[in-house]
């Protein structure tokens, strides 16, 4: 590695443009739709929450074509994606980028939800005990103690989320079909660029991401050092 | 003198194993203790109270209905109470200022609310805390803060949980005089579970007395520790608290004469002003029977009372409760005494009797307390 490194050739941003874009829709849309969930998972006492704890985490285990394929039955043309698409006149939500949220958001939930479950867990009856002993209403419970509480759980959520969508490549070559500036994110145009024997953008994007990922899990650890401390 | 109780509570219920039928009502003033053995659920009670726990029964708290037998139940949120609980349980991520602002009620202008800030910062010796984080405050600096967050929200009831019990012997007592100072400033009244005796000599004025989920006996404090069918008379370290009022002061020999109802005590004591109220403990193995006014000797207190009740404690002892006072309406006390010695004196109720007290005691003045 003497050589003198030429620019990077333009076609790489896109899909890396893409990717943050979609990363960051999804992270924002997982944080809104997990943290209830986590909540009602980490303080129901509803017989069937397991079975809901379980559905969600199904993405965990499952291989990404499986849930790929699932998920492009139901957001083709004769699935309820279809229908939510015909609302603006579209036929279908496979092989777009709203698709890929979609997609995205399934696969990354229980990335999301078990952290943010967990921190709500830890924080106990107690300090929600002592909010309604102090006039608290629920809502104002749970938004000045509960969540103020678990908010490195929701930090650890949303960076896991990020990454984790960052990461997908299976699910979303099932459902995003890997069109250039459309669905085409970092994980699949690496595929791309190694199928069509490009291995220098192949390389800058797959140590981009190795770069990303270490710096995603030293960022966790911190998070959770902190965590530990101020819990002590 | 029976006021109309404030606080009428009753409930019946199941939590697991454990089986609770509890009911007792307690007047609109001063501390009424929850007392019993661990287990015996006081604390069950007291989440009752708060609405914490969801039992079949009645809570009417100052003329409002809290929860009633037709199912009507509010929750604790929209209860004017305030709780302490066992550990201070402060809110890590607010300082001790948002602490105690935490369940005032957030109003401009208004009325002045009646239990002020800067009153409650003042008793209970947080101005110095106001800024810190509760992670770095002691043992005791948090349970005060935490009894003054409760205070804070303006209750018309105050719940206590053991709030000294998880503190050690030292910090107990940093914490009781601040107790004692809330209990004589404010007029609210209070619940206050404990299963130490000396916290409830110190502090209560009521108590009810619980064993096994049930109330076992109710009353004023001087009542039932002389009532002999309940074990707080009978218990090894059995004694009786008496309120009195201070009537002089001897500077010179460090005592004060303090008059309770039927007769007078002199007491070691710091001098107060006359008409303050003092409280004494009075053990039932530091008072003696004679049926003649005995000759002068050293012990200072010796006063005429009539015999109410006895009750053997075993084989070779006995309790006997007697009401001060030539015609025995006073104050009660406890004495024990040798079954032989009962036999003796040819003792029996509503006898004459002089008793000789060798020790009283402030009860605030004990540094004792386990």
């Amino acid at each position: 590695m003497s050589a003198k490194v030429p620019s990077p050739p333009p076609e790489i941003w896109v899909p890396i443009k893409l990717t943050l874009e979609l990363a960051a829709i999804s992270t924002l849309s997982l944080i809104i739709v997990a943290t209830p969930l986590a909540w009602w998972l980490a303080r129901s006492k509803a017989w069937f929450k397991e079975a809901v704890a379980a559905v969600v985490s199904l993405p965990m285990v499952l291989p990404p074509t499986v849930l790929g394929f699932y998920l492009l039955i139901a957001l083709g043309p004769d699935g309820p994606g279809g229908w939510v698409a015909s609302l603006w006149g579209a036929r279908t939500l496979a092989f777009t980028f709203t698709g890929l949220v979609i997609g995205s958001i399934i696969s990354s939930m229980p990335f999301v939800v078990q952290p943010i479950r967990n921190a709500f867990a830890a924080v106990g009856d107690r300090p929600l005990e002592v909010a309604a002993t102090l006039r608290a209403s629920p809502p104002r419970a749970f938004f000045t103690v509960a969540l103020p509480l678990a908010s490195p759980g929701l930090l650890t959520g949303a960076v896991l989320g990020f990454a984790h969508t960052v990461g997908e490549f299976g699910v979303i070559l099932m459902i995003g079909g890997n069109i250039p500036g459309r669905t085409r994110v970092m994980s699949t145009a690496i595929f791309d660029f190694v199928e069509t024997m490009r291995w220098r953008e192949a390389n800058l994007l797959a140590g981009g991401m190795v770069a990303f990922a270490f710096a995603v899990i030293l960022a966790m650890i911190l998070i959770e050092k902190r965590f530990a401390r101020a819990g002590a | 003198m029976t006021e109309r109780p404030a606080i009428r509570a009753e409930f019946r219920g199941t939590l697991g194993k454990f089986a609770l039928d509890a009911g007792f009502a307690a007047p609109a003033k001063g501390v009424t203790a929850l007392f019993g053995p661990s287990g015996c659920g006081k604390t069950t009670v007291l989440r009752c109270l708060a609405g914490l726990v969801h039992l079949k029964g009645v809570c009417e708290v100052d003329g409002d209905v809290w929860q009633d037998e037709n199912g009507a139940f509010l929750p604790t949120y929209k209860r004017p109470l305030g709780y302490v609980f066992q550990e201070a349980s402060l809110f890590p991520h607010l300082s001790v200022r948002r602490n105690l602002l935490f369940g005032a009620p957030r109003k401009d202008g208004g009325p002045r609310e009646p239990i002020a800030f800067d009153e409650v910062v003042e008793l209970l010796g947080l101005t110095r805390l106001l800024d810190r984080s509760p992670r770095n405050l002691s043992g005791g600096e948090r349970q005060r803060v935490a009894i003054g967050r409760a205070l804070l929200s303006q209750p018309k009831l105050l719940l206590m949980d053991e709030p000294l019990s998880a503190l050690d012997r030292a910090t107990k007592n940093e914490i009781l005089p601040f107790l004692e100072r809330l209990r004589d400033r404010l007029a609210l009244p209070v619940v206050y579970v404990t299963h130490d005796i000396a916290e409830v000599e110190r502090l209560a004025d009521g108590i009810v007395l619980m064993d096994k989920g049930r109330v076992i006996g109710s009353g004023p404090l001087g009542e039932l520790e002389t009532d002999p069918s309940l074990p707080l008379a009978i218990a090894r370290d059995a004694a009786v608290s008496l309120d009195g009022v201070v009537h002089a002061s001897d500077q010179a020999y460090g005592l004060v004469i303090l008059k309770v109802r039927g007769g007078s005590f002199i007491v070691p004591a710091p001098a107060a002003p006359a008409g303050e109220r003092r409280r004494v403990r009075i053990i039932a193995g530091d008072v003696s029977l004679a049926r003649e006014a005995p000759r002068p000797s050293s012990i200072l207190n010796v006063l005429p009372a009539r015999v109410v009740a006895m009750k053997p404690i075993d084989a070779n002892e006995v309790v006997a409760v007697v009401a001060l006072g030539p015609d025995g309406t006073g104050a009660r006390l406890l004495s024990r005494l040798t079954r032989k010695s009962w036999e003796a004196l040819g003792l029996g109720e509503g006898a004459s009797v002089y008793a000789q007290v060798k020790a009283v005691a402030l009860a605030s003045g004990r540094g004792d307390l386990g």
